[in-house]
């Protein structure tokens, strides 16, 4: 099929445009004729939320990047300096660190949305792959960027989790020097740190993000009730029938989620920026000392959840490496839930108690173990952290039979209200 | 409308959830609220603190003429009764004391404290000024509860006077106002009530030079509330006004 310049015949400057690059048909193709199910809730939000925060890093993260100095001596007192000396630099210091961990709050939410909706069934498996991969880079963009500021936390964070590297057999020990740059953590890991925070990572993270929305454009979007607006299309128009433009109803409709989020978000900037020590930790108002371990080092909040099930896991042979399979065989297990879920209906609104049931569980499930990986170990704490790693895992595998000792309910051929 | 107002008590519910658990730690035997609003105070502060931290402590991210502005003072107040080791209002407040001879005399260089009560928290430096002890097993002849073998002296004898550690904790506890379980046994140049004013206004002054913008970025969230409020209402208006038409 011949590509056809200017198929909307526009005429003036937009059609001297149109002639030689696509921009009525991007804007008619991704917004005004995009044409998204109109039966959203509020879980629709944190989609375009997310992009929100992602544009919200970069810019102040550009802008941090000018007065930061990547260098072990100079980079804590730089962040002191941005924060002092720099015009405005404390609020764009604490949209950086507040926009982080929104990051990740708004992330979560989406992803729970997808599982709840089923938005990662067939056609849309491939956003979901997407989406994970974008959760992956995410934690390690989140990851060398909590190094930054070089404080203890940064510093000691950093050594705990680059030195899970070296559980692996025979390449373990070379590896960490590799990542690291040095034998403890130090001004190369700072700076190569730094590089990947500023430059390789987000350039691959906004490449996902792209092809994530290519994806969803594609096959368009799932609803809260799972059926698919386009099997019910206008016969004239072939507009779906349950479908409305996203540009201006979606919009606009986005637009009070987005002030709603700011209402949250700048009230955590300028009231709670510390975010009662979980945005901003105390240990990290000191600068890193190789010499002086804190007390109790934790991963930031939003690794909470994995760091937890790293230490749940026992020692094998006198190696953490089972600990470390555990905590990345839980993030990769997320990757197959399009292939574990053999539920033929989509959505939670329609599937039967049981999945009801432990769907609801899986997300007490990782709140509990979010909260232990902020706490020290105890014995309770550790049972519980047990119990929990294992039923984050049993839940993907229920999913792949429960369907069959429940009775769902009737799936509408139309979206509902 | 419902199931949004519960999405969004649930999304606040994550990110608050964290402000109210983080609270725990070691329990202290004072608690107190820094007020960086309180100028005066702050003032009081800033002249104690360079009359007896700066001689070993540094501020080096904070600069003198910020204090002159933020505190109103005025330079020439500024430069005759804060500043006795630089001329510059633009430097920073270094200390006056040779960072490797420091080593040798407390074991340990005096650290920087700047950041101390963003750090270790308010009430932790409240209590550590309050709860010197007299301890004869110690090389300084003083020992503090939130830090035990500290190797800081306590300086501000002379105005607290000394206190002696009280076993049998809980009886004493009881008692009445003093959160920790000390006795005064020689009072110094100011009664027990004047000192915690005065540590008070030094805690005061630590937690403003922690971090000087903040008075300025609480100023800014206030008016940004109620323009965003205002920005809820047109886009919720907004909204209704385009999805009238959908059913």
């Amino acid at each position: 099929m011949a590509i056809v310049p200017n198929p909307y015949k526009t005429t003036g400057l937009l059609g001297w445009i149109d002639d030689r690059f696509p921009l009525t048909k991007l804007w008619r193709d991704h917004l005004t004729e995009y044409y998204a199910p109109k039966n959203f809730n509020a879980w629709y939000y944190f989609g375009s939320l997310a992009l929100l925060v992602l544009v919200n890093q970069l810019i102040s993260g550009i802008v941090l990047a000018m007065h930061f100095k990547p260098s072990a001596a100079e980079a804590f007192g730089s962040v002191e300096y941005i924060m002092r000396d720099v015009p405005w630099g404390n609020v764009i210091r604490y949209m950086h660190s507040t926009g982080a961990s929104a990051f990740f709050i708004v992330v979560y939410l989406h992803m729970y949305r997808g599982l709840i909706y089923g938005s990662f069934k067939k056609p849309r498996e491939l956003i979901w792959l997407f989406g994970c991969l974008i959760f992956l880079v995410l934690m390690a963009e989140a990851f060398v960027g909590y190094v930054l500021p070089w404080g203890q936390m940064s510093y000691w964070g950093a050594q705990v989790i680059i030195s899970l590297f070296g559980t692996i057999p025979v390449i373990g020990p070379d590896l960490v020097v590799w990542i690291q740059g040095d034998y403890i953590p130090a001004d190369a890991t700072l700076n190569r740190f730094f590089s990947l925070h500023v430059v390789a990572l987000p350039f691959v993270l906004v490449g996902l993000v792209v092809a994530h929305l290519i994806a969803l454009h594609e096959v368009g979007s799932n609803n809260p009730d799972g059926v698919e607006i386009k099997k019910h299309k206008d016969p004239e128009t072939h507009i779906p029938l349950d479908g409305i433009g996203f540009h201006p109803y979606y919009t606009v409709k986005d637009l009070v989620g987005v002030a709603m989020f700011l209402i949250i978000f700048v009230g955590v900037i300028c009231f709670a920026p510390d975010g009662g020590g979980y945005f901003l930790e105390k240990p990290n108002f000191q600068e890193a000392n190789p010499l002086v371990t804190p007390e109790h080092i934790t991963p930031a909040w939003y690794f909470g959840a994995f760091y937890a099930m790293l230490r749940a896991t026992p020692s094998m042979f006198g190696s953490a490496l089972p600990g470390v399979i555990v905590m990345f065989g839980a993030v990769l297990i997320i990757f197959f839930l399009p292939w574990l879920d053999r539920n033929p209906v989509k959505s939670i609104r329609y599937k039967g108690n049981l999945t009801k049931i432990v769907t609801l569980l899986f997300a007490i499930d990782f709140l509990m173990l979010n909260y232990l990986g902020m706490q020290p170990a105890s014995v309770l704490y550790t049972m519980l952290s047990r119990i929990g790693s294992v039923y984050y895992f049993l839940f993907f595998f229920l999913l792949l039979f429960i369907h069959n000792f429940e009775k769902s309910k009737p799936v509408p051929e139309r979206v509902t209200g | 409308m419902k199931r949004l107002a519960k999405v969004l008590t649930a999304f606040a519910g994550v990110m608050l959830s964290g402000a109210a658990s983080a609270a725990g730690g070691h329990a202290l035997p004072y608690e107190y609220n820094a007020d960086v609003s309180n100028v005066a105070s702050l003032q009081r502060g800033a002249r104690d603190f360079m009359a007896y931290c700066s001689g070993c402590h540094s501020m080096k991210y904070l600069r003198y003429n910020r204090i002159g502005k933020d505190l109103q003072i005025p330079e020439d107040l500024l430069k005759s009764s804060l500043m006795f080791t630089s001329d510059k209002v633009g430097d920073q407040i270094h200390s006056a004391m040779p960072v490797d001879k420091a080593k040798t005399w407390f074991g340990q260089t005096p650290p920087d404290l700047t950041l101390e009560t963003r750090a270790r928290g308010v009430s932790w430096v409240y209590s550590y000024l309050r709860t010197f002890y007299v301890d004869p097993k110690r090389p300084l002849g003083v020992n503090n509860l939130v830090l035990p073998n500290a190797s800081m002296p306590h300086v501000l004898w002379s105005l607290q006077g000394w206190q002696v550690k009280v076993e049998h904790e809980g009886e004493h506890a009881a008692e009445g106002h003093h959160g920790a379980p000390l006795k005064l046994v020689q009072q110094g140049s100011m009664t027990p009530d004047e000192y915690e004013r005065f540590v008070g206004d030094l805690v005061n002054f630590m937690a403003y030079a922690a971090e000087p913008g903040k008075m300025h970025r609480t100023a800014v969230g206030y008016k940004a509330m109620v323009y965003l409020i205002v920005l809820l209402v047109l886009c919720y208006l907004l909204k209704k006004e385009f999805w009238r038409d959908i059913h």
